[in-house]
């Protein structure tokens, strides 16, 4: 799961010996089942569409130290230096205190936004700062976007898969989502024209299109410049929204920039989502939005009702930080990190995974999308996954409509090239195993060789050594794997 | 009042069950005045245990390692009494399979079933005999891992087709899988304390599809109803195979024994027991002792004091 889509991981707090219960006054019982069950029937009726899943709790394991996670979302952010953050917060102390621990406007502090039209402006997407709205994380415009759109019943259109924590987000709304195919090239546009004509002749308009443009969550791939624009037509054709949730844009590894729909689009019909969490951090929770001016006018309404306004201490940070320009000379430290933990994981997969799986190769972004013969049910094979210490999530969470049972999502930026490695060759372990006993089962016996030459196994690797023989680890992976 | 090591968590796959029954069971014990050690089990767990030298240990673990007598083993090793059942017991009901042969031997109604494991399909051409079983067990057949809690992995297999993908499924979550008559029915949960049978737990899905794993512990989607609408007869008849199957497979403390009863038949057939059912919020043990008029903190009391009473 992504940050976004689980909590938070659950540790006991520090300063105090594990396990030894301080003195405090026991709590009251709490409420037996019968009486859950009488709130029950308080609850709202989104909250019937609301649900945890298997998943969720079988994630609850990859926390665990000895787990290599390629589950997660997680920008790597031990790279990002101590003495800066200490510098930074050490000015901000010294010149703003009182505006840090105080209130901000709804719509952000000023100075903030300005950074905002700066990394923008990265994307040639060039934006008045006033026209931009501060949210808590980018998942909070993806709320606040459903908030002022969706009565319940209304459709979303999304990507199929879509990203996994957009969809408690679409549930929470009771909106119908139809999800569009994807390909190499992104979102099949001429399958979305099919479904928009199906969803006009049932009378059905979809409020809007939420698409992910840019090595896309969880599914790796880019919409080309072709269907970017087709898609930005569609929308002026039909009056429609576009939510163009766009992270990892700054992330590409190789190959030349698209335009955001939003600059094809000069704002008509296009709601920008973007954030700070994956060029800075996510720990500040800060993300943004522009939209046409009637639609962030009810956005902002709707976020004075959920939080007020976004931190100010946060706000202030991203400010100090921009104040030193630096933020262009880490985006590159992270881009050739993710490069290099990238191509391990596509080299791995080559050498470890069956001949019958398949997968995407980004140029950008955090995530590769595998795909292994429709036998294999994912959420399964993370069960005997787990056992062997690797986790991934599920293609099941992408999808709302059980499709994506035989997919998975892999994450590679927040773990380390000798964990990427290790976790990719257990899993191809099992996979194989899976694969084999199929066959068997079938009296059909696929082959199981990997999919590209086999260079050498790296257990040879003394490098590897802390990794096969776990724990213990160091830390640096602990850390980043601790979701 | 002692010093309760609560033992929860740990890698199994029902892990976060296990840290709700854990956090529940420790609020109680503070309640009752007793001294909770919480331990959230790992490599350290012996070391954590001899150093906190509990006078007894209340296991809160459900699945691999807590509830199939590895824990109780090592609890046995440091002669700290611990709260429900013992190696021996755990193993059996841990393993369906064992558990199930028992009560066939016994006579005790269970469901017909083969059992393999995977080596038998790798290396003895089992697969050459499934065409058989399915003719004898008729679809649907269930597919389940034989030492897997919780629904996890547990398939219905419609027709000969969808039988070797559900045997992938299953054998993700264990060696040994079994293909088991599919009982169409009443779900029932018959809780069983300290050698007596509590009020019965009907599970009645809300939704369509199966009784699944989120369901059990998500409040809403499953509607519990408990005492369970049956006849008297029909009751103390669920009641007493319970108690049977407990003592068949050597339980202590407590247990929970799931049932069918079966639409086309009327008889009650045993699916598996439970050497240590949920003790969350929306746990079938709890609601069946507070249906008994026995609330969370006594149910909890019973059975620390079980635990720490000689044999």
């Amino acid at each position: 799961m992504t940050v976004e889509d689980s909590g938070p991981p659950s540790r006991p707090p520090s300063g105090r010996v594990p396990g030894q219960r301080p003195p405090a006054p026991p709590r009251p019982a709490r409420p037996a089942s019968r009486d859950l069950e009488r709130y029950a029937a308080l609850f709202a009726s989104r909250t019937k569409v609301m649900k945890s899943s298997a998943m969720r709790d079988l994630m609850a394991i990859t926390e665990r130290p000895e787990v290599i996670s390629l589950a997660g979302g997680l920008p790597d952010t031990s790279t990002f230096p101590a003495e800066s953050l200490a510098a930074l917060t050490a000015k901000m102390a010294a010149t703003g205190a009182a505006r840090a621990l105080q209130y901000a406007p709804t719509e952000g502090m000023a100075q903030t936004k300005e950074c905002i039209a700066e990394v923008m402006a990265a994307e040639d997407t060039p934006v008045d700062p006033e026209d931009v709205l501060v949210t808590t994380g980018g998942q909070q415009v993806i709320d606040l976007v459903c908030k002022t759109l969706i009565d319940p019943g209304d459709v979303i259109v999304a990507e199929a898969p879509t990203y996994p924590g957009a969809v408690p987000t679409f549930m929470s709304y009771q909106a119908d989502v139809v999800q569009i195919a994807m390909d190499d090239d992104g979102m099949r546009v001429d399958e979305l024209e099919q479904t928009l004509d199906r969803l006009d002749a049932e009378g059905r308009r979809p409020k809007f299109i939420y698409t992910i443009p840019n090595f896309q969550n969880p599914a790796g791939v880019t919409l080309s410049l072709a269907r970017r624009r087709r898609l930005v037509e569609l929308a002026h054709e039909r009056e429609l929204l576009i939510l163009e949730d766009n992270p990892y844009g700054l992330l590409r590894y190789e190959g030349e920039p698209l335009p955001t729909l939003h600059s094809l689009d000069h704002g008509e019909f296009v709601i920008y989502l973007g954030t700070f969490s994956k060029i800075l951090s996510p720990g500040i929770r800060l993300g943004w939005t522009t939209a046409p001016a009637p639609v962030l006018e009810k956005m902002n309404l709707g976020k004075q009702g959920a939080d007020l306004c976004s931190p100010a201490f946060s706000q202030m940070f991203v400010a100090s930080y921009f104040e030193h320009d630096r933020w262009a000379d880490y985006l590159r430290t992270l881009r050739d990190l993710y490069r290099r933990r990238r191509d391990t994981m596509l080299e791995a997969l080559g050498e470890h995974f069956p001949g019958e799986a398949s997968w995407t190769r980004p140029q950008g972004g955090l995530f590769i999308w595998a795909t292994l013969p429709d036998y294999i049910d994912t959420t399964d094979l993370l069960a005997a996954a787990l056992s062997h210490n690797v986790a991934f999530v599920p293609g099941r969470a992408a999808y709302l409509d059980g499709r994506g049972a035989s997919s998975m999502r892999l994450n590679f930026s927040g773990v380390s090239e000798t964990a990427i490695r290790e976790g990719v060759r257990r899993i191809g372990e099992v996979v194989r195993e899976q694969v084999d006993l199929y066959g068997t089962l079938t009296g059909s016996a696929p082959a199981s060789e990997p999919a590209a030459d086999a260079t050498p196994r790296p257990a040879a690797d003394p490098g590897l050594a802390d990794v096969l023989h776990l724990p213990p680890r160091p830390a640096r992976d602990r850390q980043s794997d601790a979701r | 009042m002692s010093r309760v090591a609560v033992l929860k968590g740990g890698g199994s796959l029902e892990r976060q069950v296990s840290l709700r029954s854990g956090a529940q069971v420790e609020d109680s014990l503070a309640r009752l005045g007793h001294e909770v050690v919480a331990i959230d089990v790992g490599h350290d767990l012996v070391a954590r245990l001899r150093a906190s030298a509990p006078d007894v240990a209340f296991v809160a673990m459900h699945g691999r390692d807590g509830e199939d007598g590895t824990v109780q083993e090592l609890l046995e090793i440091l002669g700290i009494p611990y709260t429900a059942s013992g190696v021996s017991a755990c193993m059996r009901c841990a393993d369906k399979v064992l558990a199930k042969h028992a009560m066939r031997d016994a006579g005790l109604p269970t469901p017909d079933f083969y059992s393999f494991t995977e080596t038998a399909f790798k290396e003895l051409g089992a697969a050459d005999a499934l065409g058989t079983i399915e003719e004898r067990l008729e679809f649907p057949i269930v597919v389940k891992p034989a030492d897997q809690g919780s629904a996890l992995g547990v398939r219905f297999a419609r027709a000969a087709a969808d039988v070797p993908a559900a045997l992938v499924a299953a054998f993700s979550y264990s060696h040994k899988v079994l293909l088991e008559r599919h009982v169409h029915g009443r779900e029932l949960a018959v809780s069983v304390l300290s050698d007596e049978a509590l009020p019965i737990v009907e599970a009645v899905p809300r939704e369509e599809d199966f009784y699944d794993f989120s369901a059990r512990y998500t409040i809403g989607r499953t509607a519990f109803v408990c005492p369970a609408e049956l006849d008297d007869a029909l009751t103390e008849r669920a009641q007493g195979l319970a108690l049977d199957v407990f003592r068949l497979l050597g339980c202590r403390g407590f247990a929970r024994v799931d049932l069918m009863l079966e639409q086309s038949t009327g008889e009650l057939e045993v699916l598996e027991v439970n050497a240590i059912p949920g003790l969350t919020e929306t746990s079938l043990l709890p609601q069946a002792a507070e249906a008994a008029g026995i609330d969370f903190d006594l149910l909890i009391e019973r059975i620390v004091e079980m635990a720490l009473q000689p044999a």
